[in-house]
C-alpha cells in the first residue's frame, strides 16, 4: 500500500473514531457520575476512585422513582396496544380496499402526527378535566394517542400494501369477509411488522414530557421523563445530579439494549412510513 | 341477489373498510380535532385555566397583544434559528455518517450502533446529560476545554444568553443526527450498484460521482428526511425546557404557549400562541410540498 492510501485511511479510521466517541461518550460520562457519590461528584475524574451504587439506591429510596417507572410502564403499554389494535383495523382499509377519500385520509393521518403538542394542550387538559382523568395514567393513554395511533396507522398501512393479492383472494373464495381476512390471515403473518412499529410507538410514549408534564401533578403521578427532568434534592438550589444520572441509566440502559438487538427492523420500521418514532 | 358477485363483494369490502376505520377515526377526531378546535377558539376568549366554562369572547386582542410583546418575537426568532441551524448540521452530518456507513469498511457495524445510542435515548435525559457536562462548576466540557487551554476561565454554558442557543442546537444536533443518517442510508441503499459501476469504469471522480448521481437519486428521500426534522424542531419543547428553563434567551414558541397556557394559567392568550404555532407548521409544509417537491406518500 502506498504512503498516501495510507494516509487517507488512518485518517478515515480517526474520523470514525471521532463520531463513536462523540455518540458515545455522553452517556458513558452519565454512567461515571452516577457512580460517584458524595463530593467525588464535583472532581472531574475519568473513573471514580470509590464508585458506589449509592445514587441507585437513593432513587429508589428518597425519590418514588419505581412508582415512576410503573407509570411510565403502563402508560406506554396501554397505549401501544390500544393503537395497534385501532391501526391494524384502518391499515387494512387504507391499504387494501380502493375507495374514495383514501388519499386524503391517509394526508389528514399524516398531518395528525406532525401537530405541535401544545396547540392540543388546552383543549386535551378541558377533556382531561372533564373525564375526571387529571393526575391520572388515563390523562396519558389518552392524550399519547395522538402521536402513536397516526404513526402505527400509517406504518402497518405501508406493510399492509405488500402483502399478497393471493391471499387475500383464496380466503375470498373460501367466503371469509373483512373481519376474518385481517384476524385469521393477515395478522399472523404481521409479527414481525406488529413488533417493530409497536417498539417505536412504546419509545415515543416513553419519551414523552409535554403531556406528562402537564397533565400531572404529584411525584407519584409522574411518568420517568419527568421525574428525571424535575428530580430535586435536600435542597432547593442543589440538584441531586448523581441521582438523576442514575436514574438516566436505569431507564437508558433497556432502551439501548431493545434498540441495538432490533436495529435492522428499527430501521425498516422508520423508513417504512419516514415517520419519526 | 343484485348486479355481478364480483361488484357486491366489492362493496362489502368497502363497506367493511368504512367500518374499520370508524374506530381510528373517532378517536383522532376526540384526541387530535375536538381539542385542536377548542385551542383555536378559545385563542378568541379571555378564558383562563381555572374558568374553562366562564369567559367572554375578546375578538383579536389575544392575537393583537402578541405582536406587540417582544418576548414571543424573540421566540419565534430562538424556534427559526433553532430549526434552520439544527436541521442545516443534522443534514449535512447524518450524509457523511450515512455515506461512510454505506461504504463497505471495516467497523462499520460498530458505528452503526453507536450511532443508534443517541437516537434511544429520552430527550429529557439527553437534555440533563448535557446539563451536567455543561455545568459551569463540575461540568466534565468545561474541564477539557480548559485542559486543552482554549478557554481561561469556566463558561456558564446554559446561563450565558450568547451561549445558551448554540448549546441547545449542539444538544439537538447530537440527538437527532442519528435518525437523519439512517433515513438517508435507507434510500443510499436503494440505489442501483451497476450506476456506479459504470461510473468507476469511465473513471469519474468520486465527489463528481457524489453530486451527479448519488444527490440527484436519493433528492426526494433527503427532501422528506429534512421536512420531517423541521417539522419536528418547530414545535420544540423539553430540550429549551429541560436545559434552559423558561429563560427568554432560549425560549422556542412551544415553550412561550406552554408557559402561558399553564404556569399563568391564561388558556386565551396562550391558546393564540399555540394556534400561530399551528400557521407557521402549515406554512413550512405548504412550502416544502410546493417548493421543494416533497411527496409524501405511504408505500411509495
Amino acid at each position: 500500500m502506498d504512503p498516501k492510501r495510507m494516509i487517507g485511511r488512518i485518517a478515515f479510521g480517526l474520523l470514525v473514531l471521532g463520531i463513536v466517541v462523540w455518540a458515545v461518550f455522553p452517556f458513558a460520562w452519565a454512567i461515571i457520575t452516577s457512580l460517584k457519590a458524595g463530593s467525588a461528584l464535583f472532581t472531574v475524574e475519568a473513573w471514580p476512585s470509590q464508585p458506589s451504587l449509592a445514587n441507585y439506591a437513593a432513587i429508589f429510596k428518597e425519590q418514588p422513582f419505581g412508582r415512576n417507572i410503573l407509570n411510565s410502564l403502563l402508560a406506554a403499554s396501554a397505549v401501544v396496544a390500544l393503537s395497534l389494535g385501532l391501526a391494524v383495523l384502518a391499515a387494512y382499509a387504507l391499504g387494501r380496499v380502493r375507495f374514495c377519500g383514501r388519499g386524503l385520509l391517509l394526508f389528514v393521518v399524516l398531518g395528525v402526527s406532525m401537530f405541535p403538542q401544545v396547540a392540543v394542550l388546552s383543549g386535551l387538559f378541558e377533556l382531561v378535566r372533564w373525564l375526571g382523568l387529571y393526575n391520572r395514567i388515563g390523562s396519558l393513554v389518552l392524550s399519547y394517542l395522538i402521536f402513536t395511533l397516526p404513526f402505527t396507522v400509517w406504518v402497518l398501512t405501508t406493510f399492509m400494501r405488500e402483502l399478497p393479492k393471493e391471499l387475500e383472494e383464496a380466503a375470498m373464495v373460501d367466503g371469509a369477509g373483512p373481519f376474518v381476512i385481517v384476524t385469521r390471515v393477515f395478522l399472523p403473518l404481521m409479527g414481525p411488522a406488529l413488533a417493530a412499529t409497536g417498539l417505536l410507538a412504546f419509545i415515543a410514549a416513553w419519551n414523552e414530557f409535554l403531556f406528562a408534564l402537564t397533565f400531572t401533578l404529584t411525584d407519584d403521578a409522574r411518568t420517568v421523563p419527568v421525574a428525571i427532568a424535575l428530580m430535586s434534592g435536600a435542597s432547593q438550589y442543589e440538584l441531586p445530579w448523581g441521582q438523576i444520572m442514575a436514574a438516566s441509566v436505569v431507564v437508558t440502559v433497556p432502551l439501548i439494549g431493545l434498540v441495538l438487538l432490533f436495529q435492522r427492523r428499527i430501521v425498516s420500521g422508520l423508513t417504512a412510513g419516514a415517520v419519526k418514532g | 341477489m343484485s348486479g355481478l358477485p364480483h361488484s357486491s363483494l366489492e362493496r362489502q369490502r368497502r363497506r367493511a373498510a368504512w367500518l374499520f376505520l370508524l374506530p381510528m377515526l373517532i378517536v383522532l377526531a376526540g384526541v387530535a380535532g375536538w381539542p385542536l378546535f377548542r385551542t383555536v377558539f378559545f385563542s378568541f376568549t379571555d378564558a383562563t385555566l381555572a374558568t374553562l366554562d366562564g369567559f367572554q369572547g375578546v375578538g383579536l386582542d389575544n392575537y393583537l397583544w402578541l405582536m406587540r410583546d417582544p418576548v414571543w418575537w424573540r421566540a419565534v426568532w430562538n424556534t427559526l434559528v433553532f430549526t434552520v441551524v439544527s436541521v442545516g448540521i443534522e443534514t449535512a452530518l447524518g450524509l457523511g455518517i450515512a455515506l461512510i456507513l454505506n461504504a463497505h469498511l471495516p467497523g462499520r457495524g460498530l458505528l452503526r450502533a453507536a450511532v443508534l445510542i443517541p437516537w434511544a435515548i429520552p430527550t429529557v435525559v439527553s437534555a440533563q446529560m448535557w446539563g451536567w457536562m455543561f455545568h459551569d462548576l463540575y461540568g466534565v466540557v468545561n474541564a477539557i476545554l480548559m485542559g486543552l487551554g482554549l478557554i481561561a476561565e469556566p463558561r456558564a454554558w446554559t446561563a450565558d444568553p450568547d451561549l445558551a442557543l448554540p448549546v441547545v442546537i449542539a444538544v439537538d444536533v447530537w440527538k437527532s443526527t442519528p435518525f437523519m443518517a439512517l433515513l438517508i442510508l435507507a434510500a443510499l441503499q436503494m440505489l442501483p450498484r451497476d450506476l456506479y459501476e459504470a461510473a468507476r469504469v469511465d473513471g469519474v471522480h468520486p465527489v463528481k460521482v457524489f453530486f451527479r448521481i448519488t444527490l440527484p437519486l436519493i433528492r426526494p428521500a433527503l427532501m422528506v428526511a429534512v421536512l420531517f426534522r423541521t417539522l419536528d424542531a418547530l414545535r420544540v419543547f423539553d430540550l429549551m425546557y429541560v436545559l434552559t428553563g423558561n429563560s427568554r434567551s432560549t425560549m422556542s414558541m412551544s415553550v412561550y404557549a406552554r408557559q402561558y397556557l399553564i404556569d399563568f394559567q391564561d388558556v386565551g392568550y396562550g391558546s393564540a400562541a399555540a394556534t400561530l404555532l399551528v400557521l407557521v407548521l402549515a406554512v413550512a409544509t405548504v412550502l416544502a410540498v410546493t417548493l421543494g417537491r416533497v411527496r409524501v406518500d405511504a408505500g411509495r
